[in-house]
């Protein structure tokens, strides 16, 4: 519903901001002269284009057009999916779907290699004459044996029965199939789908899986037809050619190769009678019948197959249009999305997902994605404040008095407030896997800035420290951050703080570089100006220095905040139990498609508020940049 | 009496490569208190480094420059300086710029307030006090500058090529400017500059330095900056005298120039 309006809605946007494109170019006076930089000014209605169409194509190869305007397609195309792999294996034998009968390509195939083998072996030099010798005829022998297979004359009235009763099977489904009255279901077969189908959930309800039962009547069809055609399929591959002349030449086949393989120990003439025995077991697993035997049995599954088709009516051309790059397949009593619609999640499930996601109540892996939770203030002041405060109070911790009981002191009262142990109101406090990676890459982010600037100015001014933690700084910072994600995990746990030190790391290098490059780019004039006002050395780093350097400064946390991003990801998909890393990684092992875009835009979002925060300050604070 | 006294000064540069550059030789001289001295010379004659040893930028390699009773001995607070480029902070208002030295030293912010508004209306700059100087024209700068070296109220101000980046209107009235000011504070002024009319017009003694090494050429002790504050500076620019000065001096420098060129060739 929703979509089907969105889907109307963007269409009008794209025509509607095309027109007033075109009617745009002939008013604007710049457009006279191509490769003017003008041109490329304004032109917000190709936005709307721009994002239309993509929401569009979203809509479109996701199947979600489909699914809102024809929601029972997709069942009744798994009906058919049905049909049509019960199908398959019948057609693969005829040149329906292939150029030749399958028994002429497998018997073509096996002469080749009977003749190939024959001169493998006449050139091996490691054989023995008398094994070559005994190798060839068993293969000649092979040979020999195939016409047993497709003589005529052989074929027992057995078979040629079976082929009849299954070809007379399907005429008669052929018939039938298209009256109003198929399928004759029992009161017994039809409670049985109602029953299933009470139980059945709706189109994407699971993520890719489509509704197996069939939910209307043309479905209910062509789910009937599968059923029989399963079964004369089965009966037909149960059936074998294998008439007393075959029997009588494979028997003879096989107990020369007994005999041979019974004094045999290891060596090269055990592979080479093994691939011959292989060779023969082929032969007679393959469907090979006399020419025309099963003329009769093609026809009739010709002409099903052009019933079912002319049954199938619109869904034809709903599932090549609204179905694109792919189709709805069935295996066994399954149906799944194959293609774009399976990897690619409707929008409409997606937000109807990230919408539960959030919640606590489903959330992802018993935690929301975001939500919140009420804290106490006194585990607030409990983490905050260090346990040793207590400590270093005068006085000693109570002791037990005789009558069993403690009194507490001023000590201990102090040891329950940074503990936290004590009574106080409570504050909402954000909680989920969003608010998780987005604390980790603030924290590693803040721990990085609050050394790394300071260290970074140092090492711009002063000779000793730039010497001194140059080494350390340029070892380490060249090694992709997550090569050190193994060893930081272990060291430090594959919690926050492991992971919030790998972004330490991460910020802290980028926070070095760029404010010591924006503290040794300070103008000499400006430290020397300083200097003659009478501004002491901490006075200089403090109102010279370090805003001179905030430009560089800001830049480079807008870098550290994209690396930070990545290797965040990247360090929650290794190890953890939350972040929209974890989600993903999660995700991606149950082939959740929704979840895993879910995460990516997620991510995107994020980094792009990250990205906005920071241009904002960046405009905030030093609009003076580039105008020094 | 607190005179500049500057005695045999000598600056000697060393490159790594083990070439010498004496860029100072025994540089003596005297300025009494309440002098405005300009240096010219041809580039590369040692003015800016004179200027840095003035300030307390540079150690010389050997001699020491005094002033009063202080062998300088490092940059300080009564020596203000102002630069070819203005050197403001460009993060802090005009005012915060002005106020910056009185700022450093804590001083009460009601009073270094008033100061700060006394003094951008002596460089008339009134009203322009919650500006951000990086949208402050170059003229505008430089009188940033001036008004931020003379809250402090120094002994000697040093100017290195103040009104160099200027456009030529801009530089008359920062002329006047200068020459106001001098009067008004009586304080002792160096000025470096690169333009002959400049110097003569606002230097009561002009010293013409020489390159390698970098030396004192020549000393005029001149009158026009003195009629400068009370008559109009275009009016002297047209003096006879004032005119035979400057060609002189042109060709001066003009000589020495050459000669570098040749030696470099």
């Amino acid at each position: 519903m929703i979509t089907g309006f969105i889907t109307f809605f963007t269409i009008f946007a794209v025509v509607g901001a095309i027109l007033y494109g075109r009617k745009l170019i002939k008013t604007e006076k710049t457009d006279a002269v191509f490769g003017n930089p003008e041109r490329a000014k304004g032109g917000m209605h190709w936005v709307v284009v721009g994002s239309s169409f993509l929401l569009l194509s979203w809509l479109y190869y996701s199947w979600d057009i489909a699914k809102s305007f024809y929601p029972k397609s997709a069942n009744e195309l798994c009906q058919v999916a049905k049909v049509n792999e019960s199908l398959l294996s019948l057609k693969y034998l005829f040149p329906i779907v292939e150029r030749q009968h399958k028994s002429t390509a497998i018997i073509k195939r096996e002469n080749i290699n009977i003749e190939d083998k024959i001169i493998l072996i006449q050139n091996d030099p490691n054989l023995k004459d008398q094994d070559k010798k005994i190798f060839v005829n068993i293969l000649r022998d092979t040979k020999l044996m195939i016409p047993s297979l497709t003589d005529e004359r052989y074929l027992e009235d057995d078979t040629k029965n079976i082929i009849n009763e299954l070809t007379i099977r399907l005429n008669h489904l052929t018939e039938n199939f298209p009256k109003d009255s198929y399928p004759n279901l029992t009161e017994e077969e039809e409670n049985e789908i109602n029953e299933g189908l009470k139980k059945q959930l709706g189109w994407g309800a699971t993520g890719m899986e489509v509704p197996p039962l069939p939910e209307s009547k043309r479905g209910l069809k062509f789910h009937a037809a599968a059923a029989e055609l399963n079964s004369i399929s089965d009966e037909f591959f149960e059936m074998r050619n294998h008439n007393p002349e075959y029997l009588r030449q494979a028997e003879a086949i096989f107990g020369e190769i007994k005999e041979y393989m019974d004094g045999l120990g290891d060596g090269r003439e055990l592979d080479y009678i093994k691939d011959i025995k292989k060779l023969v077991r082929r032969i007679e697993y393959a469907s090979i019948f006399p020419p025309k035997t099963l003329d009769e049995l093609e026809n009739a599954i010709r002409a099903f197959d052009k019933v079912q088709n002319n049954e199938q009516g619109n869904l034809r051309t709903i599932d090549i249009i609204l179905f694109p790059a792919g189709t709805i397949v069935a295996s066994g009593p399954q149906c799944s999305e194959a293609g774009p619609g399976r990897w690619l999640p409707k929008p409409s499930d997606t937000f109807r997902i990230f919408g539960e996601m959030l919640k606590p109540s489903v959330g992802y892996k018993m935690i929301p994605m975001l939500w919140y939770e009420m804290m106490g203030v006194n585990r607030i002041v409990g983490f905050i404040l260090p346990d040793w405060i207590a400590d270093i109070m005068p006085g000693k911790y109570p002791v037990h008095n005789q009558d069993g009981t403690v009194d507490p002191n001023f000590k201990s009262r102090m040891l329950d407030i940074v503990t936290g142990e004590f009574e106080a109101f409570k504050i909402p406090v954000p909680t989920g896997h969003i608010w998780d990676s987005f604390l980790r890459v603030f924290l590693g982010l803040s721990l990085g800035i609050i050394f790394g600037v300071p260290l970074g100015l140092f090492m711009g001014l002063n000779r000793f420290a730039k010497g001194f933690f140059d080494p350390m700084v340029e070892l380490y910072r060249p090694v992709p951050p997550l090569a050190w994600a193994p060893l930081i995990i272990t060291v430090f746990g594959i919690d926050n703080v492991g992971k919030v030190f790998l972004l330490f790391m991460v910020s802290f290098s980028i926070m070095i570089i760029s404010a010591r490059a924006g503290a040794s780019g300070t103008q000499l004039s400006k430290i020397h100006a300083a200097h003659s006002l009478g501004a002491s050395r901490w006075q200089i780093i403090r109102e010279v220095i370090f805003p001179n350097s905030l430009p560089e400064i800001l830049t480079g946390i807008r870098v550290a905040v994209g690396m930070c991003w990545g290797t965040l990801v990247a360090a929650e998909f290794l190890a953890g139990t939350t972040g929209i890393g974890f989600v993903e990684n999660v995700a991606r092992k149950y082939m959740q498609y929704e979840v895993i875009w879910i995460t990516i835009f997620v991510m995107g979002m994020l980094g792009l508020l990250f990205d906005l925060t920071i241009r904002k300050i960046i405009d905030k604070t030093i609009p003076w940049r580039g105008k020094g | 009496m607190s005179n500049l006294v500057s005695q045999k000064v000598n600056m000697i540069f060393k490159s790594l490569k083990g070439e010498t550059v004496h860029a100072l030789k025994d540089i003596t001289f005297t300025l009494k208190k309440g002098e405005l001295l300009t240096v010219l010379g041809p580039s590369g004659c040692g003015k800016t480094t004179l200027l840095n040893i003035a300030a307390g930028f540079l150690r010389p390699t050997s001699g020491s420059i005094t002033l009063g009773s202080n062998e300088i001995n490092g940059p300080g607070v009564e020596r203000g300086m102002v630069f070819q480029q203005g050197a403001l902070f460009e993060w802090l208002t005009v005012n915060e710029n002005v106020n910056f030295g009185l700022r450093m030293k804590k001083e009460d912010p009601v009073k270094t307030a008033k100061k700060v508004e006394e003094w951008l209306d002596i460089v008339g700059l009134k009203g322009f006090g919650n500006t951000p100087t990086y949208q402050l024209s170059g003229g505008m700068q430089q009188r940033v500058a001036l008004a931020r070296c003379l809250i402090n109220d120094p002994d000697l101000i040093l100017m290195d090529e103040p009104l160099g980046a200027l456009d030529a209107l801009t530089r008359e009235k920062m002329q006047s400017l200068v020459l106001k000011i001098w009067k008004e504070t009586g304080k002792t002024i160096i000025l470096i500059t690169h333009s002959v009319e400049e110097a003569l017009l606002l230097g009561e003694r002009v010293y013409v330095m020489a390159p390698r090494p970098g030396r004192i050429h020549k000393e005029y002790k001149l009158p026009f900056a003195s009629r400068g504050l009370k008559g109009d500076l275009r009016e002297i620019k047209n003096d006879k005298e004032f005119v035979s000065k400057r060609e002189e001096i042109l060709t001066m420098i003009w000589d020495m120039e050459e000669e570098i060129m040749g030696k470099e060739i």
